[in-house]
């Protein structure tokens, strides 16, 4: 099936060449840092994690989003989204790759990367994401092929697969569990410290993954002759607008738990990011941008009317997408590093370098979703003739 | 040899056991099972837990303090890089309301609110920096004091997040151009691996206190938290001593007498 990623019109082409590009600066940047060191990024002794490992966090979402295409369809049997559980599964893929690169492009010694196999350490959450992500990308691998290449066949996917299939459901989840455990379980960081983390993260993924479908399959249904279907987005739909309300929920009894208890180290993360600290507070517009963001994105979504209207469900679903990144991506980790440890203020913002680094990573995803699309489209195509 | 081929047998059993098959299984099994040995020499202090009290008291000024960091950092080849984000910093001065922020008090003494503590790494009884690492890089030895491998180090910086009292730094370019003096008697580090203070492990293991402790004029007490006649007890048994972030259960082995 891989030749079909070989035949395309010139748009198709410029767009792969326009991605190549973007990664060859970010490559470029990367080498730069290899050289230089972490130095050339704005994080510190204080704020030791930043945009890469923000951005890590989000795809892991992405990633597991994919699934609520594939439980509906195959524990549920609802039939519609057949169309469409092979576009979530090839989203998992691209955002597995990228959630690695961010790991590899944020570890200090890269070439030492496989101590982490050399010397299993089963009491390090580092160590047991590492295993759920490789995982979940082969799972993906395995599957996605398989299925898409029956289809082609017009045979039934091997019998093998399906123990796979009802595998990767939990371990869509696990994958996001087990990132809210890096956080959520270190003594001094009194913003991670909370047991909803994972729900929260998972609520927040099964928003951002299928809002970001959702937009994708729209582009399909634009650009090619495979139209996704109607009733597909719309169920896509239902699912961002509860997991949204989910998010914003289980954010609120973050809030309520710090502000009604009153205790300093719970309160100050939130103080920091939401009206700031000690006068500082870079990240105030941001957060509350975010807050609005979702917000909207519930009143959009929630509502039928609106929800109906695809060209306002294509804003909602960049709102949520927005929002959930700003909220998650940037607030969450330098939120949580912010104040230090001795309760000192200082500032984590992103350098250029940094930025050009993760850009070129989000080229790579967008390299393999779309290589991979390329194939599935052109197979739905191609059955049905 | 009798010891190694022991060993062997332990871990081939265990392998075999696991199908024996998977390299990775092999691996696995003997960093579980193989407990890292550790050989004196006929010098070395040994203890069965290392701690330290400081006796605040006996701070008045950072003129004070500036002694133990400047031996510390002398001969252990931390860097002076003047960025503050890159800072590396193995012991070094905190007011009271940064070193124990949970214990702030809103009227504190005078003499209290004007002196300087030194904080450094607490070599936790249970330290959550070990706890989080994925490759062993950083450890607890038999003594207590937590180790850092540099050379196993990915730099991932867990360590970092993990840690309660912002002990550790992280090389965020080479430091060998920022070193004045180097001392080649310890290892100097490369870009891109945490490092902390060692208790100057490799002091102890040749009959010599820790640079800081030596620095100290007195303030600085070292020795053997186990041994009931040691001075470090007799020291905890007369004076009423506070630990950083007690209640996270982390078990820091630093005192403060304040």
């Amino acid at each position: 099936m891989l030749e079909l990623a070989l035949k395309g019109d010139k748009k198709y082409w410029g767009w792969i060449v326009a991605l190549l590009g973007v990664i060859g600066v970010g490559f470029g940047v990367y080498l730069w840092q290899l050289s230089f060191g972490l130095g050339i990024t704005g994080m510190s002794r204080d704020v030791s994690w930043g945009f890469y490992i923000a951005n890590f966090t989000f795809l892991v979402g992405v990633a597991a989003g994919g699934v609520m295409v594939v439980l509906p369809y195959y524990l549920h049997n609802y039939k519609a989204f057949g169309k469409v559980t092979i576009l979530g599964e090839f989203l998992a893929i691209g955002s597995v790759v990228m959630c690695i690169l961010f790991i590899l492009v944020d570890l200090g010694q890269p070439m030492r990367v496989f101590n982490v196999m050399l010397h299993p350490t089963p009491n390090s959450v580092l160590f047991w994401d590492t295993v759920v992500l490789s995982g979940y990308l082969l799972l993906n691998v395995v599957i996605g092929w398989n299925v898409l290449e029956a289809e082609r066949n017009g045979t039934k996917y091997p019998k093998w697969a399906k123990p796979l299939i009802y595998i990767s459901i939990p371990w869509a989840v696990s994958i996001h569990t087990v990132t809210a455990y890096l956080y959520c379980g270190l003594p001094g960081r009194g913003f991670w410290l909370t047991a909803i983390l994972a729900p929260r993260f998972l609520a927040s993924a099964f928003a951002a993954g299928p809002a970001l479908l959702i937009l994708l399959c729209m582009v399909i249904r634009k650009i090619t002759k495979f139209d996704p279907g109607k009733e597909q987005i719309q169920a896509l739909a239902k699912i961002v607008a509860y997991a949204i309300c989910l998010n914003i929920f289980f954010f609120l009894c973050e809030v309520f738990v710090a502000f009604y208890s009153a205790i300093p180290e719970h309160t100050d993360h939130l103080k920091y990011l939401f009206v700031g600290l000690h006068g500082h507070g870079a990240y105030v517009p941001w957060m509350w941008a975010s807050m609005i963001l979702m917000v909207t994105g519930i009143v959009l979504l929630v509502n039928p009317i609106t929800r109906k209207n695809e060209g306002v469900l294509a804003v909602a679903c960049i709102v949520v997408f927005v929002g959930a990144w700003i909220d998650k991506g940037m607030g969450m980790i330098s939120g949580g590093f912010v104040p230090n440890p001795m309760h000192q203020v200082h500032e984590y913002i992103p350098t250029v370098p940094e930025v050009a680094i993760a850009v070129g990573v989000y080229g790579i995803g967008a390299l393999v979703i779309t290589l991979l699309y390329k194939i599935a489209v052109s197979v739905k195509i191609e059955v049905a003739g | 040899m009798e010891r190694s081929r022991r060993e062997f047998l332990k871990i081939a059993g265990i392998s075999a056991v696991g199908l024996g098959t998977a390299p990775a299984v092999k691996v696995f099994a003997a960093e579980v099972l193989g407990q890292p040995e550790m050989r004196l020499g006929k010098d070395a202090l040994m203890a069965k837990h290392w701690g330290l009290v400081i006796d605040t008291r006996k701070l008045k000024t950072s003129e004070d303090i500036k002694p133990m960091v400047q031996a510390c950092h002398k001969i252990h080849n931390v860097p002076e890089l003047g960025n503050k984000n890159h800072e590396i910093k193995w012991i070094w001065e905190e007011a009271y309301h940064n070193a124990f922020p949970t214990m702030e008090n809103k009227y504190l003494d005078e003499r209290v609110e004007n002196t300087p503590f030194p904080v450094l790494c607490n070599h936790c009884e249970n330290p959550p920096c070990v706890r989080v690492c994925p490759t062993k890089a950083t450890f607890k030895r038999e003594d207590g004091i937590v180790e850092m491998d540099f050379h196993r180090c990915i730099g991932c910086r867990f360590c970092m997040a993990a840690c309660p009292y912002g002990s550790r730094s992280f090389n965020f370019r080479d430091p060998r151009p920022f070193i004045a003096e180097t001392n080649k008697k310890f290892p100097t580090r490369m870009k891109g691996v945490v490092e902390k203070c060692n208790f100057c492990e490799e002091r102890l293991a040749v009959g010599q206190m820790p640079a800081c402790v030596e620095a100290s004029n007195g303030a600085l007490i070292f020795g053997d938290l186990e041994d009931p006649h040691s001075k470090i007890r007799e020291v905890l048994k007369e004076n009423f001593t506070i630990r950083r972030k007690q209640t996270l259960g982390t078990g820091p082995s630093v005192y403060y007498i304040v």
